[in-house]
């Protein structure tokens, strides 16, 4: 992206273009970029598959709130009990079949002797 | 005939006949294809650009389901930091700018950087940088880059123990200009190697190098040279974000496995930084102020369409102020953004923004 105001720069290009992050699956199909250094057409196919989902599925709101939920991987309202931060990543992880560095830190925490 | 609603690169407004767009489009994609000995836009999809123009409405958008991976280069600063980052002062933490930008604002991924946006003054500091990355990631779902901008001049006197290649120059003393250049961009990537492992260390998801070239090709080396050891020895995803379209030739010789680096153009620097090992590229083709939005936008995906042509990795084209065909102010016009956002897209064939 950019340099430029709130509304001028990340507004618009959310608007116009993003995949709308935790609202749908943008979150995910980044997470395959970043780790399997994937382009945008087979990240896409490929968290479609994992979800069973379609592609166009991916960047529906309404579609990824209900999905989202129903997979405890993190939901953009704030919703009691729902898994959030280092959890929903946990979960996103396993869905994936990705490794998430800050998870990988907690679980060896968890599993260091006391 | 009809006239157009036209953004100029400095964001002023003129009112533009069709035939007059039309020609910009032509012209713009034309000069492109002429400095990057690349092929221009179709005509097809000059007609597509020319909708995109011609449309009344003050913003557009993709077809649905044509969105992509949007990532930043320290976007959430824009809430809490002063106008020169066009920020807009409001007072949240870091910490706090990045969950409104996933929770409330959609974003895909986000990125944690310091004001002082360069990884020379973030070495000193860097363990307040990783306490605040671990901050982040207890509360964020989205990929969290960290990022700062490799910045050689930084290393060059009166900032940095090195001599000015800017000062040397002038004065004919090519070959001071060009050891200086040198030892200052071995410093530099020892600086991004240093602070690229600690991120590593805090969990951060990946590392950004931004505004990359910005002082010609020996920062160009420095980085490839950080992204080559930190890719190969931590799991950071790393995204080069590059600072001009074309790799200035300050030192001129300079080469990355047998490559010369001056004078590339993002559809050569992106097999550079594939080389290297890095997971997104994000090319940038400068706005030219006094040319209209048109000529701008056709000129910038000429240059990313050929680029993600040639790449085998993600590529995310900077479409920030004064680059991209987004005009150079301090309040990026949403008609303008929103214009060059879907042409990246549906012409450009960008993996992301």
């Amino acid at each position: 992206m950019g340099v430029g105001d709130p509304v001028g720069m990340p507004m618009a290009h959310v608007l116009a273009s993003g995949m709308g992050g935790i609202r749908a699956a943008g979150d995910l199909v980044a997470r395959m970029q970043l780790h399997r250094k994937m382009r945008i057409s087979e990240a896409k196919a490929f968290v479609a598959g994992k979800l069973g989902v379609g592609v166009s599925d991916l960047s529906d709101e309404v579609v990824m709130r209900e999905l989202r939920e129903e997979l405890d991987i993190g939901v953009v309202t704030a919703m009691p009990g729902a898994a959030r931060g280092l959890a929903a990543k946990a979960r996103i992880g396993r869905l994936l079949g990705v490794e998430i560095a800050s998870v990988e830190t907690l679980r060896k925490k968890l599993n260091a002797e006391l | 005939m009809p006239s157009h609603r036209m953004r100029m690169g400095d964001g002023r407004v003129e009112a533009m006949s069709s035939d007059k767009v039309r020609a910009d489009i032509l012209a713009g994609t034309e000069d492109a294809a002429d400095r990057g000995r690349i092929p221009t836009i179709t005509e097809q999809e000059r007609d597509h650009l020319f909708d995109l123009f011609a449309y009344p409405g003050r913003i557009v958008g993709v077809e649905p389901g044509r969105e992509v991976v949007l990532s930043d280069d320290g976007v959430a600063g824009s809430l809490y930091a002063e106008q020169g980052d066009s920020g807009v002062g409001v007072p949240v933490s870091r910490e706090q700018a990045i969950r409104l930008f996933e929770r409330a604002f959609g974003f895909d991924t986000i990125e944690l950087g310091h004001p002082d946006y360069s990884y020379k003054p973030v070495k000193p500091i860097v363990a307040n940088e990783q306490q605040c990355m671990e901050s982040v990631l207890l509360g964020t779902i989205i990929p969290v880059y960290y990022g700062a901008m490799p910045n050689l001049a930084t290393y060059a006197r009166p900032d940095g123990p090195f001599g000015n290649p800017s000062d040397l120059l002038p004065e004919g003393k090519i070959e001071e200009a060009r050891a200086a250049q040198l030892a200052a961009a071995e410093a530099c990537t020892r600086d991004m190697v240093y602070v690229g492992r600690k991120m590593a260390d805090a969990g951060a998801d990946g590392l950004d190098f931004d505004t990359t070239a910005s002082a010609g090709d020996a920062e160009f080396l420095a980085t490839l040279l950080a992204v080559e050891e930190l890719s190969a020895n931590t799991h950071l995803s790393i995204q080069v974000g590059m600072a001009a379209e074309f790799v200035l030739g300050m030192h001129g010789e300079v080469t990355y496995k047998g490559e010369r680096l001056a004078g590339l153009y993002p559809h050569q620097q992106v097999k550079l930084v594939e080389k290297a090992g890095a997971a997104v590229f994000g090319p940038v083709v400068n706005t030219n102020t006094r040319r209209s939005c048109a000529w701008n936008v056709a000129r910038a995906v000429t240059f990313v369409k050929a680029c993600s042509e040639a790449a085998s990795i993600p590529i995310h084209a900077n479409v920030g102020m004064g680059v991209g065909g987004v005009p150079m102010c301090e309040t990026p016009p949403v008609d303008a953004v929103t214009r060059a956002s879907v042409a990246m897209v549906e012409i450009g064939r960008v993996d992301g923004l």
